[in-house]
């Protein structure tokens, strides 16, 4: 007993062009198609944006005078919350436009969203009471929950990502059959290390932008461990996905065009080091916002226009046309999107314009 | 225990937790947002000190209320799949545009209402004060429109049968105006603005109380006074009229809500009282024929009663629906007294001399407390065993995936940390009451700018 697809008009498809005949369209794309892409768009927002500030959570241990804590705290300050949006803004849309995605990702992945959702609510509150009480234990005690927990859920971020690539235990029911257990697999595993690498490098570079002297020095260093460590976790998971979940490179292979994808990638990435040594940041950043696009352009390729992957067999996969709310819905989203999205990329830009420039200390800095 | 039980204890004790939170940031928004309009018209330090010090406070609950919503955004798909896939169509479109209107909104303008005073001019700073407020105002609007339509379900059309029914919308402006948002979003929002000024009356009672800071204290007090008196006289009106939306769509609540068993009888009102559910009687001090006169201006006219729905159609807990909605009602009504009191006292210019009341003053802020959270009780429980009034009932709405062990493991994790949660953010906003509002002039006041001019030195 499977979910009837709710629109079964549609019959071929030829991919990236166009739709598949029967549905709706805007723009000669199909209503699923843009919602599968502003959906990808707004979780790729998410990990650039939160990742810089989780990255800079990850690394807050590695300062250690006072002061040099206080400063990289207060680069994250005034933004992190705003950052924090896009998820729900994410969770919101996911919910909206793939209900059935929604309701089985989560249902599925309970212990991992639990975890996920504990370190975002300690983050808050590190963030919040840290600078409240000038007793070094309280200091401390929420400095290490404060880094604990950005690097939990860049690491939790990671293993979800893993799990949607390598599929997960979804019977025709459209139910996860599986246990948690399942999550904690090798790949995944990998996949949330790298992701906490790439955030840290991310972050460190975001840090790079907001400070000076010595602590400057002092994160040029960083960058440049992170980015190594980021490296060299990107070719390990490369390897092995390439060796063992062979269908992430499906489309690649039979499209070699798209090959420019992981070449510009690579450029990217070494471009991130030469900004650096140039003393241009703000590339650095632009770079390193870059390759997050780009890798999750290549998983959005791969997977397109499959959402969740059953491991039990292709038949169960979750595709954006049998899990995605009626038409009607997804055209008045269509709406809101257009009206919301610009004014909240004017805000923001806005917001970071208002706080642009080193970092300094007032009366109200946490 | 079994997992529907289990689902339903965690999910209303995480939601019961974030709703401590947002009414405050609403209505210690719209405090600050006047504080601040009359720091910009009249220029005067007293009150851009008051709103510095309020936004302080503001930031702390608001950092709260952020983290604690996130989870629940979340926990829809967790803890209710089926209800997810179900209402998805028509649901998720209210929750996004949350996401996008209001959160958006408000996050993104608190960077600079916390941290913006010496990089904005004031009036940039008035508006993103303003902008945090809306946007938290239009959080409300889209949770609440949710949250009705699942009380009174409009716009739509079901589609598939079983577990592959879902709900599909039909027309979106019947969907947001469906009967009951607008009167419960009244509602909402009144008790949102009730728990921001009365927050404001107990800190400035205390301090009054204290005689600390009495010039700042006075004036808070005033401002947030006529907040309290409007809108709690308001809330009476509001109140009524979302009862009589009960009244008409959702006839077995408004019997839970009055104890009232017997088929198609006269219904009394009572002003406090006991359900007896084995003997099906409420026994209490009574208006005869009150919620007759109520509902159908006729202290003679019939109310349906729990007895005319079959026991699977009708809400179990009716003690605790009753006794939760006379609380919120017993509440509304102290703060309208309380309030009309220190209206007539100050008009008689005596209001600052009453200690005994100052005292009773600095603990109401409970009132507002108390009343959202019974509020929602009564609304929500009444609304059982339905999850989607007449459509969906609770127990066929729960995760397929998820396991007992789960739920508990998810459930004791929560409980734990939410509990220290509270306990420091008591703790935190003791200290800043304590503390008090900075004096700016005399910067050795605040231990924390002595170490700053260390640093910046
Ligand atoms: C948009 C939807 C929505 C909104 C705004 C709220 N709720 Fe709710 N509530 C539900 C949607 C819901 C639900 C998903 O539909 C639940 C879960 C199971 C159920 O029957 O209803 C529920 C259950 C539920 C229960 C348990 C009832 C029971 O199991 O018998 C309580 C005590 C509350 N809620 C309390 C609240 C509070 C304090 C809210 C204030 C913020 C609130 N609800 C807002
Ligand atoms: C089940 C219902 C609810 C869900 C799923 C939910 C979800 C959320 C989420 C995800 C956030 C964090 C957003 C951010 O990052 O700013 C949040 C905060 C907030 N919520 Fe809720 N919420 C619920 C109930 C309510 C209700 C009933 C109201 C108002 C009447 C409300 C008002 C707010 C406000 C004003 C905030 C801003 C943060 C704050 O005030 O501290 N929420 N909620
Ligand atoms: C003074 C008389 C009051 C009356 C007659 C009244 C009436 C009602 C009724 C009938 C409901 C149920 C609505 C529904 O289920 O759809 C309700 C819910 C609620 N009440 Fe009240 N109320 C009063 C005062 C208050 C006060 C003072 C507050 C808060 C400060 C408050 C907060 C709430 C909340 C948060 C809800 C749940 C949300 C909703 O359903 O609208 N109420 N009230």
């Amino acid at each position: 007993m499977g979910f009837k697809p709710i629109v079964t008009k549609h019959k071929k498809r030829s991919p990236f062009r166009g739709s598949w005949r029967g549905y709706m369209t805007f723009l000669g794309i199909d209503y699923q198609t843009w919602w599968f892409l502003l959906i990808g768009a707004v979780f790729t927002g998410y990990i650039i944006l939160d990742g810089f500030d989780l990255g800079a959570g990850a690394l807050h241990l590695f300062f250690v005078k006072e002061q040099s804590r206080r400063i990289v705290l207060n680069a994250i300050g005034p933004v992190w919350d705003g950052n924090e949006v896009w998820i729900v803004i994410g969770g919101g849309a996911l919910f909206a436009g793939f209900p059935v995605v929604y309701a089985t990702m989560l249902s599925a992945f309970y212990v991992p969203f639990m975890l996920f959702l504990l370190g975002i609510i300690f983050r808050a509150i590190s963030i919040e009471f840290r600078s409240k009480e000038p007793m070094f234990w309280w200091r401390r005690m929420w400095d290490i929950c404060y880094t604990c927990s950005s690097a939990l859920i860049a690491f939790l971020l990671g293993l979800i990502l893993g799990n949607v690539i390598e599929g997960i235990n979804v019977g025709p029911d459209h139910v996860f059959h599986g246990s948690f257990l399942d999550f904690f697999n090798m790949y995944a595993i990998l996949m949330g290390i790298t992701t906490l690498a790439l955030l840290m490098m991310h972050g460190a570079i975001y840090l790079v932008m907001k400070t000076e002297d010595r602590l400057y020095a002092k994160l040029t260093i960083l960058v440049r461990d992170t980015t190594i460590f980021f490296v060299i976790m990107i070719l390990l998971t490369s390897f092995y996905t390439l060796l063992y979940e062979p269908h992430m490179a499906k489309v690649i292979r039979s499209f070699p065009e798209l090959f420019v994808i992981p070449v510009m990638m690579v450029l990217a990435i070494a471009n991130i080091t030469r900004q650096i040594t140039k003393r241009k940041y703000i590339y650095a950043f632009v770079s390193s916002a870059v390759t997050i696009s780009l890798l999750m352009i290549l998983v959005a390729i791969e997977l397109y226009p499959n959402m969740l992957l059953s491991s039990q067999s292709p038949a169960n996969h979750l595709t954006i046309y049998n899990s995605s709310s009626s038409e009607k819905t997804l055209g008045i989203m269509l709406t809101f999107a257009a009206i919301g999205v610009p004014l909240v990329v004017g805000y923001t830009t806005f917001v970071f314009m208002t706080f642009k420039g080193k970092v300094k200390l007032d009366e109200m800095s946490y | 225990m079994n997992v529907e039980i289990l689902a339903r204890v965690q999910f209303a004790f995480t939601i019961a937790f974030h709703y401590i939170y947002p009414p405050l940031s609403i209505g210690l928004g719209l405090i600050m947002v006047i504080m601040e309009a009359m720091y910009l018209r009249t220029g005067k330090k007293l009150y851009e000190q008051m709103t510095k010090f309020f936004v302080r406070i503001f930031a702390l609950i608001f950092g709260i209320g952020v983290a604690t919503g996130i989870v629940m955004e979340f926990e829809f798909g967790t803890n209710w799949a089926v209800y997810s896939k179900y209402v998805g169509d028509v649901f998720g479109s209210a929750l996004a545009a949350e996401g996008i209107f209001a959160f958006a909104l408000e996050s993104g303008f608190l960077g600079v209402l916390l941290f913006g005073w010496n990089k904005v001019r004031p009036w940039v700073h008035f508006l993103a004060t303003l902008m945090v407020t809306v946007g938290s105002m239009f959080s409300a609007v889209w949770i609440v429109v949710a949250n009705s339509w699942q009380q009174t379900p409009a716009g739509f059309h079901i589609v598939g049968t079983g577990l592959n029914a879902r709900a599909q919308i039909t027309d979106f402006w019947a969907m947001v105006f469906n009967p009951s948002s607008v009167q419960r979003l009244t509602h909402v929002w009144l008790g949102a603005f009730l728990s921001g000024a009365f927050l404001v009356l107990s800190i400035s009672a205390y301090y009054l109380v204290k005689r600390r800071h009495l010039e700042f204290s006075k004036a808070a007090f005033k401002i947030s006074l006529v907040v309290a008196t409007v809108c709690s006289l308001l809330q009476l009106v509001a109140g009524h009229e979302s009862a009589k939306v009960v009244a008409e769509y959702q006839p077995a609540k408004l019997a839970a809500l009055e104890g009232h068993y017997p088929k198609d009888s006269v219904a009394d009102m009572y002003l406090f009282g006991y359900v007896d559910q084995n003997k099906q009687q409420v026994k209490g001090v009574a208006i005869p024929g009150g919620l007759s006169f109520l509902t159908k201006g006729d202290f003679k006219k019939p109310v349906t009663g729990l007895n005319n729905f079959k026991p699977e159609d009708r809400p179990k807990a009716v003690n605790f629906v009753f006794q939760t909605y006379h609380l919120m009602v017993a509440c509304g009504m102290l703060m309208i007294g309380l309030s009309l009191l220190g209206c007539y006292l100050w008009w008689r210019g005596k209001l600052f001399e009453q200690r005994w009341l100052m005292r009773i003053f600095a603990f109401s802020v409970l009132l507002p407390q108390i009343a959202n959270q019974v509020g929602w009780y009564s609304a929500e429980v009444g609304r059982q065993p339905w999850v989607v009034y007449g459509l969906l009932r609770t127990s066929k709405a729960l995760s397929q995936a998820v396991t007992a062990g789960e739920i508990v493991f998810s459930l004791i994790l929560f409980s734990w940390v939410y509990l220290v949660l509270f306990v420091l953010f008591i703790y935190i906003l003791n200290k800043k009451i304590k503390h008090g509002p900075y004096d700016e002039e005399n910067l050795d006041h605040s231990p924390r700018h002595i170490e700053m001019v260390d640093a910046l030195s």
